[in-house]
């Protein structure tokens, strides 16, 4: 059972504006029944140009129900351009709060609104922009790097909840991952190749320097123990001791904490590999 | 608001004789089984009777079951046993309909090399006996097949599919929790190698389950330690536990024709009436043979999650193969593997009934059941969509 806010359980249990506007300026759809939600939005302006009326239709759960309520609430009596600046967490504000799990519901209410504005202002359908990464709920690389970086989202249960996307088979995970890894890898790696270019022995030097100050401390704690063989261009040959040699999650370690330590120290280019022992 | 309880496949009502049972061994008789003195040792009699009594139920031999801490730790126990006990072997074969704990672990062994072979359901949520049979050689470690599906009901053809599986060398376990107390069961006959069981789904406690081991099969303890359980599950023995699901073993055997018939008779009214006042609702599984208290009943164009909560409402509890309740985002692995579209994998609810079922209580379901889903057919688009007769979504995917 998910927790809901008591206004999230009242906008479901009495939603506001259900159904349908004959003659709509507006109308914007989203979802389908095979992601389990999806919202159609209707709106008509005054002579104004102010939201006179707001009305949905949603197949989906609670909180899909009590954001799409929300969201006619919110927009009835606004500009084009004053509901145009309402984002998913002024939906999730309203409500109270929402579950991390159901983010995606107001995620789903902003992008019909924009629909709706866009199919009034005669906007043609945004041609899907991108690569499809998660095949279970066509969402594109765009959309999940749009909302990484708006959402400042580390991980990829987060990057689930906001967009469902990673929340199927679960094959796109490495995928976007790596696109977390590009957002916000970035500034790192602006701060690491703005120093001059190392030569072979400086870069040597912040090798070994890196794997004492840094690197062993950790692994010791563990009762392990890393060892330099040798440097050749990019690729550095280490040899893991102790606890770590024979340990499976070692392969984990050099990866994720050897030689991402190292890409952050000293160039952004390292491979570490494993010597045997 | 009176509770009107229709998950019983969640788990069941610990049944009064079954707490009263208990009870002492709380209070007066908090020994340990293992312990010299009569007053701990003295225990080892409680546990004996309790054994004899879960054997009963499903035609063993009492020193053929070995306690747990229930379902889940009896199949991956069953598992791991079978797979250590026959390291050469580098196949193992289970369905695609499974409960989490069997589902999991399988993946779990895919993950480390192991060839897993999944096989397929039709659309009633039968298996296709043939793919199985076809996937054996001598490289095959172990079958798991369940008994009988959570979510559906549908009961798998152990009989047939033991024969054939033994036949061939090739160990045979079941996940019955859903099976046993709700089918007569009787492992002289119907010869599987080994079988999990949970007491919390017959109404005794949670926390306690056992694991049938047919003599002869080859054991390895997942859990080691102590010599509990003749060496084969270390850990001080749960006796009021124990105890307990022994209590309602025994209880279980006197209500098999209670759930076979009354029970069943009530879950036939409620989808009957359901079917004639619901359009567009169907029965998953419907055309299979199935446990006589569960249905599962796909409500097309509506959601799961806001069907149960609105149910919530009138307090009628019951579950949902929806994606919205269980933290993941598709919907039942059951019900796609069935191929029920989406239109109706998303709306279906699982309701499952017990010996405790009243037919005023499934009255006031088929009464209240219809309006849930006009009111949520009213806010869906695509009720609007079909009813016009121009519903564009892929019904399939």
């Amino acid at each position: 059972m998910w927790e809901y806010s008591e206004k999230v359980k009242e906008h479901f249990l009495h939603p506001r504006n259900v159904g349908a506007i004959e003659n709509a300026d507006g109308v914007g759809e989203v979802g389908s029944l095979a992601c389990g939600d999806a919202l159609t939005l209707y709106f008509k302006l005054d002579d104004s140009g102010r939201i006179s009326d707001a009305k949905f239709l949603t197949f989906g759960c609670a909180s899909a129900i009590a954001s799409s309520s929300a969201l006619t609430e919110m927009i009835i009596g606004k500009t084009l351009e004053e509901a145009e600046r309402i984002t998913n967490e002024d939906i999730a504000a309203y409500l109270g709060e929402l579950p991390k799990e159901k983010m995606h519901c107001s995620v789903m209410g902003q992008e019909a609104l924009e629909k709706a504005i866009a199919n009034y202002r005669g906007e043609a359908d945004k041609a899907v922009e991108g690569n499809i990464i998660c095949e279970c709920f066509g969402i594109t690389d765009r959309e999940i790097e749009k909302t990484v970086r708006e959402h400042r989202l580390t991980s990829i249960e987060d990057v689930t909840g906001y967009l469902k996307a990673g929340g199927g088979c679960g094959k796109c995970h490495d995928n976007i991952q790596a696109i977390m890894d590009r957002v916000f890898g970035q500034p790192v790696r602006i701060q690491a190749a703005a120093p001059k270019a190392l030569t072979n022995i400086q870069k040597i030097r912040l090798i070994e320097d890196t794997l004492e100050r840094e690197i062993k401390p950790a692994l010791h704690q563990d009762g392990g123990d890393i060892e330099l063989v040798d440097v050749d261009g990019v690729r550095v040959m280490v040899r893991l001791r102790g606890t770590c040699a024979g340990c499976k999650a070692s392969q984990n370690t050099l990866k994720n904490v050897v030689e991402a330590k190292l890409r952050e120290l000293v160039t952004k280019d390292l491979i570490v590999e494993e010597v045997a022992t | 608001m009176k509770t009107i309880y229709v998950d019983n496949n969640a788990t069941t009502k610990t049944a009064p004789e079954v707490v009263e049972a208990m009870l002492p061994y709380f209070t007066e008789r908090y020994g340990n089984a293992s312990s010299m003195h009569s007053f701990g040792g003295g225990l080892i009699v409680d546990i004996r009777r309790a054994r004899r009594q879960v054997a009963d139920l499903i035609g063993a031999q009492a020193e053929e079951i070995l306690f747990t801490s229930g379902g889940t730790e009896s199949d991956a126990t069953a598992i791991r046993a079978a797979v250590q006990s026959n390291p050469a072997k580098r196949h193992i074969v289970t369905t695609r309909v499974e409960h989490p704990a069997i589902k999991n672990l399988f993946e779990e062994f895919a993950k480390n090399g192991y060839r897993v072979t999944f096989v397929p359901v039709d659309c009633e949520g039968r298996l296709d006996q043939e793919t199985l049979l076809g996937s054996l050689d001598d490289d095959t470690a172990i079958v798991s097949i369940m008994w009988a599906n959570n979510e559906t009901g549908v009961i798998n053809p152990m009989d047939d599919l033991s024969r054939e599986i033994r036949s061939r060398g090739i160990v045979l376990h079941t996940d019955a929790v859903q099976a046993v107390g709700k089918l007569p069961i009787d492992l002289a006959r119907t010869k599987v190698d080994m079988l999990s069981m949970s007491a919390h789904k017959f109404h005794g406690p949670k926390g306690i389950g056992a694991l049938y081991i047919r003599k002869g099969t080859k054991f390895k303890p997942m859990v080691v330690g102590g010599h509990q359980e003749g060496g084969r599950r270390a850990g001080t023995e749960n006796v009021p536990g124990i105890v307990g699901m022994g209590k309602a073993s025994e209880l279980a055997m006197g209500y098999l024709e209670d759930l076979g018939g009354r029970v069943r008779a009530l879950r036939d009214k409620l989808e009957k009436r359901l079917m004639a006042t619901v359009p567009r609702a169907m029965v998953n599984g419907g055309g299979a043979e199935r446990l006589p208290n569960t249905t599962s009943i796909a409500f097309e164009f509506v959601e799961g999650e806001a069907i149960l909560l609105l149910m919530n409402e009138l307090g009628i509890c019951a579950s949902s193969g929806s994606a919205c309740t269980s933290g993941s985002l598709e919907p039942s692995h059951v019900l796609r593997a069935m191929g029920v579209p989406f239109t109706a994998a998303h709306g279906s609810i699982r309701f499952s009934l017990s010996h405790y079922t009243t037919e005023a209580e499934i009255d006031t379901i088929v009464a209240e059941m219809p309006p849930i889903i006009e009111r949520l057919r009213q806010m869906s688009p695509f009720w609007k969509q079909a009813q016009e007769g121009n519903l564009t979504q892929p019904a399939t995917g």
